[in-house]
């Protein structure tokens, strides 16, 4: 921490230099995600004889993983540069020439360390989690490939590098929402959180294309540093907003995120490690990497900062009414990635990536936490099932408690720190109104955040104990203590029935939960002032926005807006307790939040529907239309000018010996052509 | 010499077929002939020289020197590509029907001859002789789909017949024109004519029907599902994964270098072609019902890519058409591959009989879920490669077509995962689908090799395109200088940075 501080104190506020380093840690750099590879391919090939020693591999290679990258950070600390490792060709085709080259500047080595790190943790606590599951290894295999395919995306020294990482993650992220994929709806919640990835690809490869126009390549140290020289406004604005449409997929923005909530479908840790705290925020680390075109154009900028801020509203309206323990936690992902966006639209580069780093912490947290409870409840997901789980599990009582304050933004958890820079930036780079509905959702999240906690941890008991239960989340069931994990549990159609026991975890889930915990409490120390040492240390990395032209800001000064934060959270809070801990739960309807509004957030205002008629029922008639022309338009027209259907019904209908005639038929014309020609010419 | 070894080596295994005494022996005979090609293929590589964009290892005999032609035979780097991804599939393709029953010796005669055949149009140098390669090539085909193919086989047969059949007399047109300018059937006299406009534009339309109905382009593309439905697997595996590649190679062989501006002028009406047949392609494809057909109309859309990036007329797009080829090969055969493993064991290709599958056959599912991967063009495997540079290049000069064309990644991967999720996922039910075996040690063998090149060429096209480029670069350079220039030199104002990484 003092060594952080003392880099960022010395690192000034002049961008970083490109210098190539093929010594020390960053020389090694490449065996970052190389290892978790290696684990991916022998516990894929090993994985029947290892069984649950592939924990331990994969595990063991998520480990080494991280400790080469808390390396790297000092090698970083010590030599603040945008670092350059060369290694070899991927593709050079004419023009194109794209390298595997490494990339590590500051930036780098905070997502190394998230990445590596929650994902460390969350193979620890994958053990316990997935313990008897049948496809147990596998889980393990894939959890290595996604950490290699991660490592890769914040690795790449350019954007096509970056690129294949952020398709391999989406393959990991398919591979792992289908985990279970004997259930029907989960295999389409996997292929959904695919193709409206790809639809984001598109843009994002498109943008690769303008780019590549422009700068002749598509490595960052040719094109960052050369964006103000060589773009005009409008191919600013275009560049980053294309970019902005592959973001957007990827870290679930407005109209994207659809896929998101749907992902729950994969196993808990899945959700807390890619659905949650690394891959969805991928699409905030590719804007912040291209800051340097964001800041050409306020246009952009501006879009940026709406689409965050819509979809921070949408999402916490959504999760107000959500009953499922998951699902409030998916669209309070969304949200809070729309915080995210917020920052990066407002020009708080640094405050969006100092977010992205806490919500690692507390949204891991949230999530690992549940899926504790859900192992205590027998993957029972219905919070209103729930209540007075605080006596039971103690430690994911207070790991949570940590991070719904942290969630909350309530002083003094880390995320108050994050989220009131992000807000503070808005409000003083002139986005009034973002910054004023920023609070708005603050207060929201508040609310949901703490209805999801009081009505699962506070209260007197909504279950009895040993009450049988249908388990009905996929193959979790198989892990639950007195459940035979044997046979074909998984893939059961019938919903599998357990007893309802609750009880506290195994070690190797609470250690991930404490260790978070106390990250989720102390991570704000990184940055507790607005311009702090984590601010500095992202300085050399990010654009200057000093000429983007904001707007003037308004008549409130810092300490108002911590103050107006700080209410707003605690009004959340309060309105929460009133309506879910003072009253009794035991009515027949004990929901509190009523009327149209919440009627509509329950069906989550019916996009899936709208898009369901749009793209599945008119894209499928579309598709029927050009089946049946191709068929009788095409196919008849070609048929007809040749008489072919005709000849052929002939040629059928006779005998076998249609080949042999039509084929004499053929050469002897093609023969008599030839000789007619030749006899013509030769003469 | 050498090329004539690697050509004739599987035809003389097809000869010596008739005078084995049973079908094992027939079998082993086929394959060691053809693995004998395939290893005459890597010395070829051996020698190749690849910075040199030349036609090489040249073969020239004389032939009918009452009419000029020769039997002259070479290669470049296009070719070299393509031979070796002919000799590199047919043993596969040969011990993929080592089950085969029905008439064993002419089945596996049929599929020699075949790759003598194509091996001749990937290296002939002569117009005549390429003409007569090219043609011979549909005789076995189409022995292969009427003979050994499913019931409705007859029609498909002579539908693929006719259709080429009728491109190839078109063609032979054109052959025979230039003859009668050249004075000889020399590939090079060919491609030193300067010929007027107006002449360049019919010959290129004759050429171009024969290779756009073999790749084949949208409208001219029906022939192909039906050939496909038909065939037997190791016929679709051979049709998709090389026949295909003779209207790209020809394209790209004869339709640029011997008619240039022609082929300028008629760059957008292709373009346009190209990107309706990837979409149009994916989107019929979606919709299939069979799970053959389906990969089948994929080929139309994949094909669409592979013509989009030769007429793209820029290095990067058009050597990444020719690795492309490659890779639909080598993808396209897998898929293939599977989808005949599949039927042996159910006896139907119809999506909605499969459910579950990957519970039951987990290697077979995680084999389809690679090759499935490929084809929709997931970074890191060999779709990618291809595809991307393809659009990359074509964005260079032609932006709206790469644009356009970028939208077939989406649909790629919704028919592909669609059908996957169908097939493999959800619940395991009925009892078909509960008895069905997981893949042989055989099977997996054939499989290995391909799935082993997929990730590789993923990882490391480099020597793909080492061999491509130089060969692409000749071809544009000489369309004429402005080509070469729009191509190759795209407005960039730093270039020098770019140059360097």
């Amino acid at each position: 921490m003092t060594n952080l501080l003392l880099a960022a104190e010395s690192g000034g506020h002049a961008a970083n230099q490109v210098v190539e380093t093929t010594s020390g840690a960053i020389g090694l750099a490449y065996l970052v995600p190389l290892v978790p590879l290696v684990g991916f391919a022998l516990v894929l090939l090993l994985g029947r004889r290892l069984r649950e020693r592939s924990a331990f591999l994969a595990t063991g290679m998520a480990a080494v993983s991280f400790l080469l990258s808390v390396a790297i950070l000092f090698q970083v600390i010590g030599d603040p540069a945008a670092h350059v490792r060369p290694l070899f060709t991927w593709i050079g085709a004419g023009d194109l020439q794209i390298t595997y080259d490494l990339y590590i500047d500051q930036l780098t080595a905070v997502m190394l360390l998230v990445v590596t790190g929650v994902g460390t943790l969350v193979h620890v606590y994958s053990y316990g989690y997935m313990y008897g599951d049948e496809r147990f290894e596998r889980f393990f295999a894939y959890l290595n490939l996604f950490l290699f395919s991660m490592l890769v995306l914040v690795l790449g020294a350019n954007f096509l590098t970056l690129f294949l990482g952020w398709e391999l993650v989406g393959l990991s992220s398919y591979l792992l929402i289908g985990f279970w994929f004997e259930k029907r709806e989960y295999a389409a919640a996997a292929k959904k959180a695919f193709i409206t990835n790809r639809v984001g690809d598109v843009s994002f490869m498109v943008a690769m294309f303008v780019i590549f126009n422009l700068f002749g390549s598509l490595a960052f140290t040719d094109v960052l540093p050369e964006a103000g020289s060589v773009l005009s406004g409008g191919q600013a604005t275009l560049i980053a907003l294309l970019l902005m449409g592959g973001a957007a997929a990827k870290s679930a923005q407005i109209p994207l995120y659809v896929w998101l909530p749907d992902a729950m479908a994969g196993p808990t840790p899945v959700s807390a490690l890619i659905h949650a705290a690394t891959m969805v925020t991928a699409g905030v680390y590719l804007m912040v990497r291209a800051s340097s075109f964001l800041v050409l154009s306020l246009e952009a900028m501006t879009i940026v900062a709406w689409t965050g801020a819509l979809t921070a509203l949408l999402a916490a309206v959504i999760a107000i009414r959500q009953d499922d323990i998951k699902k409030i936690l998916a669209y309070s992902t969304v949200s809070q990635l729309g915080y995210m966006f917020i920052g990066v639209g407002t020009g708080g580069f640094s405050e969006g990536i100092f977010h992205l780093v806490t919500h690692a912490f507390f949204k891991g947290l949230l999530f690992l936490a549940a899926g504790s409870v859900m192992h205590a409840m027998a993957n029972r997901t219905d919070i209103w099932k729930m209540g007075g789980l605080r006596k039971v599990m103690p430690i994911t009582f207070w790991t949570s408690l940590v991070a719904w304050l942290a969630i909350s933004a309530i002083p003094p958890f880390s995320g108050f720190f994050s989220k009131d820079q992000i807000l503070t930036a808005a409000y003083e780079n002139g986005f009034t109104a973002v910054w004023a509905l920023g609070i708005f959702v603050a207060v929201l999240t508040a609310f949901y955040m703490s209805r999801w906690f009081f009505l699962t941890f506070l209260g007197e008991p909504r279950w009895t104990a040993g009450e049988p239960i249908a388990d009905d989340h996929g193959g979790g069931g198989s892990h639950v203590p007195g459940d035979d994990p044997t046979g074909d549990a998984p893939s059961s159609q019938d919903a599998h029935v357990t007893h309802l026991h609750p009880h506290e975890s195994p070690a190797s889930m609470t250690v991930p939960l404490v260790v978070l915990g106390v990250l989720s409490l102390l991570g704000g120390a990184l940055n507790l002032t607005h311009h702090g040492p984590f601010y500095s240390w992202l300085e050399p990395v990010v654009a200057s926005t000093e000429e983007v032209g904001f707007a003037e800001h308004g008549a409130l000064t810092e300490p108002m807006l911590i103050v107006i934060s700080v209410v707003a959270g605690l009004l959340g809070i309060g309105l929460a307790y009133l309506a879910y801990v003072r009253r009794s739960l035991r009515g027949v309807h004990p929901e509190v939040v009523r009327g149209p509004i919440a009627e509509l957030a329950e069906r989550k205002f019916y996009v899936d529907e709208l898009y369901q008629a749009i793209f599945v029922r008119f894209g499928r008639r579309v598709a029927d239309g050009m089946v049946w022309f191709d068929r009788t338009v095409v196919d008849g027209l070609v048929n007809g000018v040749g008489s072919l259907s005709t000849s052929t019904a002939r040629v059928t209908r006779r005998s076998q010996t249609g080949f042999a005639r039509g084929y004499l038929a053929s050469m002897a014309v093609g023969a008599i052509v030839l000789i007619a020609v030749l006899l013509i010419q030769v003469r | 010499m050498l090329l004539s070894i690697v050509l004739f080596l599987p035809l003389v295994g097809a000869i010596a077929l008739s005078f084995v005494p049973d079908d094992r022996s027939a079998k082993l005979t086929a394959l060691v002939a053809s693995a004998a090609a395939f290893v005459a293929s890597l010395v070829l590589v051996a020698q190749f020289d690849t910075g040199n964009p030349d036609l090489q290892l040249t073969v020239d005999a004389e032939w009918i020197p009452a009419i000029g032609a020769s039997f002259a035979l070479a290669v470049d780097g296009i070719s070299l590509l393509l031979v070796v991804l002919t000799t590199f599939m047919t043993p596969l393709i040969i011990l993929a029907s080592w089950d085969h029953r029905d008439r064993v010796r002419g089945y596996l005669a049929a599929f020699l001859a075949l790759e003598t055949a194509v091996l001749g149009v990937f290296t002939a140098t002569d117009l005549l002789l390429f003409y007569v390669f090219f043609e011979f090539s549909l005789v076995p085909m189409y022995l292969i789909i009427g003979m050994w193919g499913g019931a409705n086989r007859r029609y498909a047969a002579v539908k693929f017949f006719l259709y080429t059949m009728l491109g190839g007399l078109l063609m032979l047109v054109g052959i025979l024109y230039l003859f009668g300018q050249a004075g000889s059937f020399d590939y090079q006299a060919a491609r030193e004519l300067s010929l007027p406009v107006g002449t360049q534009r019919w010959l290129f339309l004759v050429f171009f029907a024969a290779f756009a109905i073999k790749v084949p382009l949208f409208p001219v593309h029906t022939w192909l599902p039906d050939a496909h439905t038909e065939a037997p697997t190791a016929g679709s595996v051979f049709l998709a994964a090389i026949l295909l590649k003779l209207g790209g190679y020809g394209l790209l062989r004869f339709s640029l270098p011997l008619f240039p501006e022609a082929t300028q002028e008629f760059v957008p009406w292709i373009l346009a072609l190209c990107v309706i047949g990837i979409l149009y392609g994916a989107i019929v494809a979606l919709m299939q019902k069979d799970v053959k057909k389906l990969v089948a109309y994929s080929s139309v859309a994949h094909m669409g890519f592979v013509v989009l990036g030769i007429f793209a007329l820029n290095v990067t797009a058009t050597s990444a058409g020719v690795v492309q080829m490659v890779n639909h090969g080598l993808s396209t055969g897998a898929l293939f591959l599977l989808i005949g493993f599949l039927y042996e064991r159910r006896h139907t290709r119809q999506i909605a009989a499969f459910s579950g599958l990957a519970r039951r056959v987990p290697v077979m599912a995680g084999f389809w879920l690679v090759v499935t991967m490929s084809s929709l063009a997931l970074p890191g495997l060999n779709g990618f490669v291809g595809e991307f540079p393809i659009l990359l290049g074509t964005y260079q000069t032609v932006p709206w077509a790469a644009v356009l064309g970028a939208f077939g990644v989406v649909l790629a991967a919704l028919y592909l995962l669609w059908a996957y999720q169908r097939m493999f996922h959800g619940p395991l039910e009925g009892a078909d689908n509960e008895h069905t075996v997981d893949l042989k040690p055989r099977e997996i063998g054939v499989l290995t090799p391909l799935v082993v090149l997929i990730v590789l060429i993923g990882v490391y096209p480099q020597p793909l395109y080492d061999a491509v480029v130089p060969s692409v670069e000749r071809v544009l350079t000489e369309m004429g200088g402005d080509v070469a220039a729009a191509g190759d030199d795209v407005v960039r104002p730093l270039s020098d940075a770019g140059a360097s990484r």
